[in-house]
């Protein structure tokens, strides 16, 4: 694969994966680039476990880049508790595509479990992102854990991987080398092909597709 | 150097208690930490510890207790409202002279507040975590590879010193994510737990650990014999670190996420021609109170920069005995000051010293 855009072949596109591989990150390039393709788009927020740093922090960015933007209520204010956005169901009936950012493991994928049918109805795709730098996923068998663990609590089927393999800013070409054999195993395992590399924009990196860091800075 | 591992706060400071030898985890899930006890819950069972939910943060604070009366390593965790419902049991464990680690990642306050990241608690930590004359001891890292090696310090301290250390935090420390390394910490030497009630099969006196004591005189003197440790606690282990401070004009003083924030403002402020630096206490107690008063003959002011109304500010003011002014800069209520708030304030101050 040469561009993000290539991975939204369905209506719906789901990025899921354990915690802090980088899902909200790819969601996101993703949806910006399913719109430079002239194709209307829109990101949903279904994180219903992180507190902060989600999809919503981007919400301002998004909508100036004509990506629609489907956000809980409440994200990012005091109210503590896992809920929808109140729009949710264009993610199925809106025109164009949809891209779906899911919280982490099988507790952030029961979402997708209360609406599984829909998925298939509505055609989707559902990609793992796997970062070999996370603890305790780090190494394939870790991170096969939790996708049998997402499987279960959505009831939907992997279409790939995505190796979003990074350490946040201290990601260099080494980083990204280092970890094309894990990701190359997590494959392996799991009989699912594998469909691209991310590089950070900073790294220049040949076979690896370029993602901007979307996280909010604090400093 | 081991190889570097990307972790969120939360799941670091578990993982630096568990490679610290803690094999007890007992606390009740609060955002924004939660995650520390979802990973203690994974995590334990599978490395030959035990990660208990309690009925609440009253009983696991107690349980706490308990286990710490055994001699074990043992670690509870919360924030903000809830280290408020900790607070008798924690003064009956200063009051018993055991240690164990406490993590607060705070949350705006007061009250049940928000769950945004927020510094309000200091006062509480450093001066009234439980009622009593006494003390924890309180670390505030400012990264996550600082939690990992910071961790394992209030370990060594509480045992050392017999008392409870606090891990100050915040809700942004704990949920952000950074590449850590655990490396060894370098090892300090723990005294014999000889106060331990761990069984020993009727081969000496019994040991009895309590915080009641029937004579005014007996607990006046168990009182002062502590306070004897907190002054050799405040001689050897206060900690801190500086930048930038041996000619600055204006001393930022800041702890914890928002020593990162004022150090990007601290940089900014030097590229515009004003000589700013930073002090960042990391002891809060033991607060660096001579290392502050060092440095108030070198510069021309002191700006706290808090996540709060300004808690810190009276803490300076003492250390440098009111020799220079003291100024604050703060943001409340679960926001967060970005570097450009912090350099407007530090421009405000130096135009009006020019």
């Amino acid at each position: 694969m040469k561009h993000l855009y290539e991975l939204a072949t369905e209506k719906v596109t789901v990025i899921s994966g354990p915690y802090g591989s980088g899902k909200t990150n790819i969601a996101v390039n993703l949806a910006l680039d399913i719109r430079k393709q002239g194709e209307i788009c829109r990101i949903a927020d279904l994180d219903t476990v992180n507190p902060y740093f989600r999809s919503a922090d981007n919400e301002k960015m998004l909508s100036e880049q004509g990506v629609q933007t489907l956000v809980p209520m409440f994200a990012n204010t005091n109210v503590d508790i896992p809920a929808l956005p109140p729009n949710y169901r264009l993610l199925f009936t809106g025109e164009g595509k949809s891209v779906a950012d899911v919280g982490g493991d099988g507790d952030g994928a029961a979402v997708l479990g209360f609406s599984h049918d829909d998925y298939i109805e509505a055609g989707y795709k559902m990609y793992f992102v796997y970062n070999r730098y996370r603890y305790i996923t780090s190494e394939p068998e870790g991170a096969l854990e939790v996708l049998e663990e997402i499987k279960r609590a959505s009831g939907l089927e992997f279409h790939g991987i995505i190796n979003n393999s990074n350490l946040g800013l201290e990601t260099t070409e080494k980083t990204v080398k280092d970890a094309i054999n894990h990701a190359e195993r997590l494959a392996e395992l799991t009989n699912l092909p594998l469909l691209l590399t991310t590089a950070p924009d900073w790294v220049d990196l040949e076979n690896t597709i370029k993602i901007t860091d979307i996280t909010k800075k604090l400093f | 150097m081991a190889e570097k591992l990307l972790m969120k706060g939360n799941e670091a400071i578990a993982e630096a208690a568990i490679r610290a030898g803690c094999k007890l985890f007992f606390g009740y899930p609060i955002t924004p930490q939660t995650e520390l006890a979802e990973y203690m819950a994974k995590q334990m069972p599978k490395r030959g510890g035990l990660s208990l939910q309690a009925e609440s943060e009253i009983a696991a604070i107690n349980m706490v207790l308990g286990a710490a009366s055994t001699g074990a390593r043992v670690i509870t965790s919360s924030s903000s409202p809830g280290i408020s419902l900790k607070s008798e049991g924690i003064s009956y464990i200063i009051g018993s002279d055991l240690p164990c680690v406490i993590v607060n990642v705070q949350r705006g306050g007061p009250g049940l507040g928000g769950i945004q990241p927020a510094q309000s608690d200091y006062n509480q930590a450093t001066k009234a975590l439980g009622h009593g004359d006494g003390h924890a001891i309180v670390l505030a890292p400012n990264s996550v590879q600082e939690i990992a090696t910071l961790v394992g310090e209030a370990f060594d301290l509480a045992d050392i010193y017999r008392m409870p250390c606090m891990i100050l935090a915040d809700g942004a420390l704990g949920q952000m994510m950074e590449p850590v390394d655990f490396e060894a910490k370098p090892a300090r030497e723990i005294p014999e737990k000889d106060w331990a009630c761990c069984g020993h099969g009727g081969k000496r006196v019994h040991n009895i650990v309590n915080s009641l004591y029937i004579e005014p005189e007996e607990l006046e003197r168990i009182v002062l014999e502590r306070f004897e440790r907190y002054n050799k606690l405040e001689e050897n282990e206060v900690k801190y670190e500086e930048y930038l401070t041996e000619d600055a004009d204006i001393i930022i003083v800041a702890y914890g996420i928002t020593s990162r924030i004022a150090k990007t403002a601290v940089r900014n402020a030097r590229k515009k021609g004003i000589k700013a630096g930073l002090f960042r206490p990391i002891t809060l107690y033991p607060f660096p109170t001579k290392e502050l008063k060092a440095l108030a003959d070198k510069t021309d002011c002191f700006l706290s920069v808090e996540m709060n109304m300004g808690q810190m500010v009276n803490d300076i003011k003492i250390a440098i005995d009111c020799k220079k002014p003291v100024y604050h800069y703060g943001r409340t209520g679960g926001m967060i000051p970005s570097p450009e708030e912090i350099l407007a304030k530090i421009e405000e101050i130096s135009g009006g010293n020019a």
